[in-house]
């Protein structure tokens, strides 16, 4: 099966005030369709970097990024990204404006289509009764759900995640993770999730790819990440191995 | 040890929460509270004993050449409208006042969009709003007398000066205050262009938008009033401040004080109402304000 997103020797390289910073320098992987496929590593692995530039966000120095064999320029609907922050909903808009204003605007869905897709989608993620609220009356967990609703009614190649939970109470977080995972068994769509804990990257990907730090680089991939089950252990034994994985390098970049 | 729950690591204890509440859950305040914690009643109680005030003190005086009381004030008001020479007087001034007013946000807005889409044009816009707001637009009036003559044109163009910097300025800083995350979303859905400035930052800046207007508002008002204090000699197309003038110099004072309050009067409703409105139908409603 051909790859859905090629992510090829990609460097990435961004500049502030007086230097050039390496924020990612050659990584390779590829996702496949269907996959929960997660970036997991310490800050400054260049992981929201790295999925900022398959978003179409950010150029790459070196390396090239395709989805299905379209090389990534610019940032398209086809990629719809789910934040961190809680302020990616339209404030001017309501939930179901919110939802139905890229289906009209990128989709050129008419006015009552957008709408059916869009009453669905939240639906799905259970905030009917909110769907003609304005975001700022909504909690931070029903924002990402909203943020959620928006980027699955698109329904885009590949949904692109950067760390959407991070900002969440740690019960909102564990609803929410649940949620993610529920709405991937009924529509199976593929998704790109970036987080730095890896307690969350074990229940939300079925691969995961490790990332260390300065500048950010491939340490290992993780297959078969969803054959673990937090029942029998192997999940908390996994999440120990990927701890030592990612701290053992530290540990020599400090001796140094 | 033969009872298991001895061994239990931690025990539930359950307390009666059954108990009649002894506060009431919510109580309603009494009408007089309910009513002084209503801004709008309050300051109309001020503006009431202001009134009075005004009324025994122009009895005191009992000099109605130079001070005159408030109900030979309202007398005025009612008469002058009545006539039809205060909303003619008005209407003149509301005419100017909105030509000037419209071109300036126009420019506002294309220099603005300028700026945002190039650093030249942004470094542009800084150095004329640094230049040109400080500068009281009514200082224009006597050059804009000399290139426009006596009439509208010499009006309409120091009320853009007085409108453009303010508005240009305000929207500048709020387009620039957007956040990073509300532009990737943006482009996230393919907009660009003028649909990315529209749909996107627009919306998105609107509190900076809106107080840049209602400066703008307040600076043209302002301006416009001194400015027709100094002409307007086309007689009888006047707008209000020649209204003034023209009573101040007949020694008709009570109509001097009904054209001040006039003045008063439109720029409170502006203000207040006008404003106001479009404030709680956007950027309170959306929760950017409060």
């Amino acid at each position: 099966m051909k790859p859905l997103l090629e992510v090829d020797g990609v460097t990435l390289r961004y500049k502030i005030p007086g230097s050039v910073i390496t924020a990612t320098e050659q990584v390779s992987f590829t996702v496949n369709e269907g996959d929960r496929f997660v970036l997991l590593g310490p800050s400054g692995c260049g992981k929201s970097t790295l999925l900022k530039a398959v978003g179409g966000y950010l150029k790459p120095s070196e390396g090239r990024i395709s989805i299905k064999d379209r090389t990534v320029t610019e940032p398209g609907p086809d990629r719809m990204m789910v934040f961190q922050e809680f302020d990616q909903l339209l404030p001017w808009k309501t939930v179901l404006d919110n939802v139905t204003f890229p289906l009209m605007n990128a989709h050129g869905l008419s006015a009552s289509e957008a709408r059916a897709k869009a009453e669905a989608a939240i639906d799905k993620v259970h905030l009917t009764r909110a769907m003609h609220s304005y975001p700022h009356t909504l909690s931070g967990g029903m924002k990402q759900r909203v943020a959620i609703a928006r980027g699955m009614a698109m329904e885009p190649d590949i949904l692109l995640m950067d760390e959407p939970f991070a900002a969440l109470d740690a019960l909102t977080r564990r609803t929410c993770q649940d949620e993610l995972l529920r709405l991937w068994e009924e529509t199976r769509f593929t998704v790109l999730f970036v987080t730095h804990s890896i307690a969350e990257a074990i229940k939300i990907g079925n691969r995961i790819l490790l990332l260390s730090p300065h500048p950010g680089r491939v340490k290992a991939e993780i297959i078969d990440v969803d054959k673990v089950s937090a029942t029998d252990g192997s999940a908390g034994r996994l999440e120990k191995q990927i701890h030592e994985l990612l701290f053992t390098e530290t540990d020599q970049a400090e001796a140094h | 040890m033969s009872d298991p729950h001895s061994v239990a690591p931690a025990r539930i204890i359950m307390r009666d929460n059954h108990a009649p509440l002894i506060h009431p859950l919510e109580e309603k305040l009494g009408l007089m509270t309910r009513l002084w914690d209503d801004g709008f009643v309050r300051k109309a109680v001020i503006l009431i004993a202001l009134a009075a005030i005004w009324e025994a003190y122009g009895r005191i005086l009992n000099n109605p050449l130079l001070f005159p009381t408030f109900s030979e004030t309202m007398q005025a008001v009612v008469e002058r409208i009545e006539d039809g020479t205060l909303p003619a007087r008005a209407w003149a001034s509301i005419k100017v006042l909105l030509m000037g007013y419209g071109v300036g946000v126009v420019m506002a807005g294309s220099l603005t969009i300028l700026a945002i889409n190039t650093r030249l044009g942004s470094d542009f816009l800084e150095t004329m709003t640094g230049m040109f707001s400080p500068l009281p637009a009514i200082a224009l009036l006597p050059l804009a007398l000399i290139w426009f003559g006596l009439g509208n044109g010499s009006l309409v163009f120091i009320l853009v000066h007085s409108v453009l910097w303010p508005v240009a300025l305000n929207t500048h800083s709020g387009f620039r205050s957007v956040s990073q995350t509300l532009r990737m979303v943006g482009r996230n859905y393919g907009l660009k262009g003028f649909s990315y400035i529209f749909k996107i930052l627009i919306p998105a800046a609107f509190p900076s938008i809106l107080t840049g207007l209602k400066i703008g508002w307040a600076f043209a008002w302002r301006t416009l009033v001194a400015a027709e204090l100094v002409f307007g000699v086309s007689s009888g197309k006047g707008g209000l401040g020649w209204f003034i003038f023209e009573n101040r110099n007949l020694l008709e004072i009570p109509n001097v004080f009904a054209g001040l309050l006039t003045v008063i009067v439109i720029g409170l409703v502006v203000e207040n109402l006008i404003f106001r409105t479009i404030e709680r139908k956007t950027v309170l409603k959306w929760g950017l304000q409060s």
